[in-house]
């Protein structure tokens, strides 16, 4: 369902992998919305008690997204989101949404093997909004659900391989062209190179170098990007190999090696949540 | 010690109330120490006291019918009555009886507030506050005849004397009263203070909650409803939340002003030990977490997850849950009266500093408390570790702190943990061989046993690289971690011989073949970097002695752990130690070979015993190996022949003509125990005490009985091993006084 994800694009999201959550149930998420911005409440006023379950300044919402799952395996993802209250006087307006994270797995077959049922595997998170908020809904979770969230980076080697990923994906002709950035390392300045390529030219070479279709292989990756650093260096004397590849944009997707991405088209959304959930699973492992 | 116990987190209410009934205990033991120190009062001024006794008793007869309103000033009665009262409170304390009358007096508005205040002052105790007394008290307080100034040091009072109070059931029923003294915004400071003192999970209502919830709207963030609140969150998270500032600080005014001298005075004559009273600030402890950014291993809280299930049932208003919150966990005793009734806390890695919840851990069979903990620490493990995450140098000293906690940890409960292991076998080879040097060997050493191909890859393989390119200390270090590790693995086997059943998640080889290659993959190992590293080394004695000390291990393995498994070192570690310029190596290898001979003996003995043969035995060519050792250290060390039976390929075997060659004279004899330039030392001292006037040394001497004498001087330093040695491997065929003994002597071979 297109539709039900489609507040999720346009948005940059910061990465975080998530060990299982223990003894986490869909059946409670009312009652974790309670306890939560009782927490926050408590958290931003520290010496100050906060009775549970009463009216206050920022409203969580938790809740679960069924649609956003790789197979039946996959733990349906959830949603969270902190509301800020709008102000009695005018009514009539909706409160504000001031962040919003979301834990999920998309094709996390088997992971961990044998886990007992009282854990919930919701490898990837994904937040919006302060960082503050961040950390104290993380914080939240992991006291409660004893697990451990680590920022997820993005290597060089899994970005090249969302270039050629997303470069091989039929766009039509809204595609926007494909923009790497490399960044020079060991200089006294930062200096980052932005290299452009129009969406279509990039996919004729790789389909040149794609042999099965619906099948990439690492070695095809290299190829792939080793023609685009050829062409780079013949006409730049560049040798773009020797620099640090640390963001790839698409019409698909853009991601950051810090480890943040934004999504572009729901069509491919779970097909990139795939991947994330792979990088964080073996995170994770 | 309890000034650490009470400067700690919001769990801390309890710790106080620990404290006070501690207290209570120690009253106990004072009360009969007091009143025999009253009765056997026998000094000088006895009769003083007799007459203060009296004029003590008259006083509290007048104060039982004292009329209204009596002035003080111009009632004589009155200030006789009051001063006798405080000289005997003030000196030695008011017997229980005394109580009654004064506390009734002081709170009910009979006389003037400056008298009822000079006699609550002295209300100090010499044995206990009698409860019955107390709860008068309070209901003449609720009558409001005194003016607000003496109930406020009356309720100052009552928090200063909880513990010395000899029962408080019907304390605790008056909970609602004093709940009610709240209102009064002057008292409400002390009355926080008491109810914290009183508040049991029973008295947590939700009516209550609110209330103090509006005094803090109303009155802003005040210490006291602070500690108030998280006690009352300890008891019932589910009906308030509280986040306590990170600074430190005094949670309640001290009430015991008044009376602290009295007191001091009182217990010091009453019970000379001096025992400090332990009230009730309770500081909240730092609890600075930036997110993501800082190892802190959390701190032990109730799991909140058992919050759901009576959700919409009016929590706790009738059930009474059974369980036993982790932060009232303080004790031994405690955790084995509530063994059955514990819960882990909601974050597992909290037992890491909780030692005993790890004695709770070691009973509890529960796979998702090991998972729960393996997720954790595999996670901060390599988040924070120093070496594999750039730019996280800064924070060595926290790795450190971490990794020891961890390696206790596993001391504690005698296993290593899965995830420490796969850290170690990720970052081994990154690191650098200083960075938190000492604790990662000790990790090292609490690899768990497995008997699968990749410990060469991941462990074995890393560490020799390092190993070669490090210092002296290094190898010396890692040499040790080794000799642990063999010993977890053998004390491993020795204690939970068949996990077969549980082994599923550990994918452990537990066969006895599996076992015996592991074990056998680490003694050759070390076997080889020891060879090496005495090479390079240049056969430093100190190097041997960690070489020799694993060894140690390795030669007892058949007796003491039972398993067919022997494996002599190395001939490049054995004669370097049998050449050894130091008595100390030479000592420890004659250890070695004579534990080895038992192991043997014994071996082959049950070997033959057993008709049927054995499907693991000790392999002929372990004898053999043996046996050329034992004819060279017995060349060496005794009849001098090494240069001629030495028939190990590498062993120190020459032919006539080279050892010519080198024209050392009497290169026949220059080695035996006389020559051994181990030994030279202690032959040199012995001809020096046996002939003392002789100028020049000759070790010829040493020979017949003079040999023995040798022998007994030599086992008189501490040679013990070298005495095993001789003991049981030669064959001594003449013990005659005289003649050359030794020539017909030989080593007894297995």
């Amino acid at each position: 369902d297109l539709q039900s994800t489609a507040f999720l694009l346009r948005k940059r999201w910061t990465l975080y992998s998530v060990t299982p959550l223990y003894k986490f149930s869909d059946a409670h998420l009312r009652n974790y919305a309670r306890l939560l911005s009782a927490f926050i409440a408590a958290e931003k006023q520290k010496g100050l008690a906060v009775e549970i379950g009463i009216e206050l300044d920022i409203k969580v919402a938790v809740s679960s997204l069924p649609d956003l799952k790789g197979s039946d395996q996959d733990h349906a993802a959830i949603l969270v989101q902190l509301l800020s209250r709008s102000p009695a006087s005018s009514k009539s307006s909706e409160d504000k949404l001031i962040w919003s994270g979301w834990f999920c797995c998309v094709s996390g077959d088997g992971f961990p093997e044998n886990l007992p049922e009282d854990f919930t595997c919701l490898p990837l998170f994904l937040a919006n909004g302060a960082e503050t908020y961040t950390s104290i809904v993380g914080s939240w979770f992991q006291k409660t659900f004893d697990c451990y969230f680590r920022r997820l980076a993005i290597s060089p080697l899994s970005l090249s391989w969302m270039a050629a990923m997303w470069t091989g994906c039929k766009m039509g002709k809204t595609a926007s062209a494909i923009e790497l950035i490399f960044s020079v390392p060991s200089l006294p300045q930062p200096l980052d190179i932005s290299y452009a390529i129009h969406p279509e030219d990039a996919k004729a070479l790789w389909d040149t170098v794609q042999k099965t279709p619906g099948e990439i292989t690492q070695e095809e990756v290299d190829i792939f990007m080793d023609c685009l650093y050829s062409h780079f260096h013949r006409h730049f004397k560049i040798h773009l190999s020797a620099t640090k590849l640390v963001k790839v944009s698409t019409s698909i997707a853009s991601a950051h090696c810090e480890g943040t991405i934004k999504f572009l088209q729901s069509q491919y959304l779970t097909g990139v949540l795939m991947l994330l959930t792979e990088l964080a699973i073996s995170q994770i492992q | 010690m309890q000034q650490e116990r009470s400067s700690q987190t919001p769990k801390q209410p309890l710790q106080v109330r620990k404290s006070q009934t501690d207290l209570s205990a120690w009253r106990k033991g004072r009360t009969t120490n007091g009143e025999k120190s009253v009765q056997n009062h026998q000094s000088p001024d006895g009769q003083k006291n007799d007459s203060e006794q009296g004029s003590f008793e008259q006083a509290l007869s007048y104060f039982k019918k004292v009329p209204d309103r009596v002035s003080l000033r111009k009632n004589t009665a009155l200030q006789k009555s009051l001063a006798a009262v405080e000289t005997i409170a003030l000196q030695r304390g008011l017997p229980p009886e005394g109580f009654h009358v004064l506390l009734k007096v002081a709170l009910s508005g009979k006389l003037a507030d400056a008298v009822n205040a000079r006699l609550l002052k002295c209300l100090v105790p010499a044995s206990v506050v009698p409860e019955g007394a107390v709860v008068s008290a309070v209901s003449l307080l609720c009558v409001s005849k005194c003016s607000s100034n003496v109930q406020l040091l009356f309720i100052r009072w009552l928090i200063t004397m909880f513990d010395y109070i000899d029962s408080k059931e019907q304390l605790h029923a008056l909970y609602a009263v004093f709940f009610h003294l709240l209102q009064d915004e002057k008292m409400c400071p002390y009355v926080c203070h008491l109810l914290y003192l009183l508040t049991r999970k029973e008295n947590v209502k939700p009516f209550r909650v609110r209330r103090l919830l509006e005094l803090q709207a109303k009155m802003g963030m005040q210490c006291h409803l602070q500690a108030l609140l998280s006690l009352y969150k300890l008891f019932c998270p589910e009906l308030v939340t509280i986040t306590l500032p990170g600074k430190t600080k005094n949670f309640f005014k001290n009430s015991e002003g008044p009376w602290k001298a009295a007191m001091n005075t009182v217990r010091q004559r009453n019970f000379p030990v001096h025992q400090p009273l332990l009230l009730g600030t309770a500081q909240p402890q730092s609890r600075k977490r930036k997110w993501n950014a800082q190892l802190i291993v959390p701190a032990s809280s109730t799991s909140r997850n058992n919050l759901e299930e009576n959700r919409g049932s009016h929590v706790d208003l009738y059930s009474t849950s059974q369980s036993f919150p982790v932060e009232q966990l303080q004790t031994f005793p405690q955790l084995l009266h509530n063994i059955h009734r514990l819960e882990f806390p909601s974050q597992m890695a909290s037992v890491l500093t909780n030692p005993l919840l790890l004695h709770y851990m070691n009973c509890v069979k529960d796979e998702s408390v090991y998972l729960r903990l393996h997720f954790w620490m595999s996670q901060a493990l390599q988040e924070e570790c120093t070496w594999c995450v750039a730019d996280n140098h800064q924070n060595e000293e926290e790795f450190k702190i971490f990794l020891e906690t961890i390696y206790k940890t596993e001391c504690f409960l005698q296993e290593g943990f899965s995830s420490c292991e796969e850290f170690l076998y990720k970052s081994l080879p990154l690191w650098d061989g200083v960075c938190c040097q000492s604790q990662v060997l000790k990790l090292v050493s609490w690899i768990p046993l497995r008997s699968f191909s990749g410990m060469k890859s991941q462990l074995y393989d890393p560490l020799a690289q390092l190993f070669f390119t490090s210092s002296l200390y290094f190898k010396c270090g890692v040499l040790e971690s080794l000799t642990e590790l063999l010993q977890n693995w053998l004390n491993c086997h020795m204690f939970c011989p068949d996990s077969e059943s549980e082994s599923q998640v550990h994918s452990l080889d537990t066969t006895l073949s599996g076992l015996l290659n592991a074990l056998a993959e680490l003694i050759n190992f070390v076997g080889r970097i020891s060879t090496a590293a005495l090479r390079l080394e240049r056969k430093s004695s100190f190097l041997l002695h960690f070489i020799l000390s694993f060894y140690e291990t390795v030669c007892d393995i058949y007796l003491r752990y039972n398993l067919p498994l022997l494996i002599l070192p190395p001939a490049g570690i054995f004669y370097p130690a049998l050449l050894s310029m130091s008595p100390v190596i030479l000592n420890q290898l004659c250890y070695l070979m004579y534990r080895y001979r038992t192991n043997l003996v014994a071996a082959k003995k049950n070997e033959l015993s057993k008709k049927k043969s054995l499907q693991f035995k000790i392999s002929s060519q372990t004898y053999r190996e043996y046996n050329q050792y034992v004819i060279a250290m017995v060349g060496c060390l005794w009849t001098s022949n090494v240069f001629q039976k030495d028939t190990h390929p590498q062993g120190l075997r020459m032919d006539e003509e080279l050892l010519k060659a080198t024209a050392v004279q009497d290169y026949k004899t220059s080695f035996n125990i006389v020559y051994h330039p181990a030994m030279i030392g202690y032959a040199v001292q012995f001809l020096q005490q046996a002939f003392p006037d002789e100028a020049t040394l000759n070790f010829s001497l040493i020979k017949g009985k003079r040999w023995n004498w040798y022998l007994e001087f030599l086992y008189a330093q501490g040679l013990e091993g070298l005495k095993a040695f001789i003991e049981s491997s030669i064959n001594r065929v003449s013990r005659a006084p005289h003649g050359k003994a030794e020539d017909h002597e030989s080593e007894d071979r297995v």
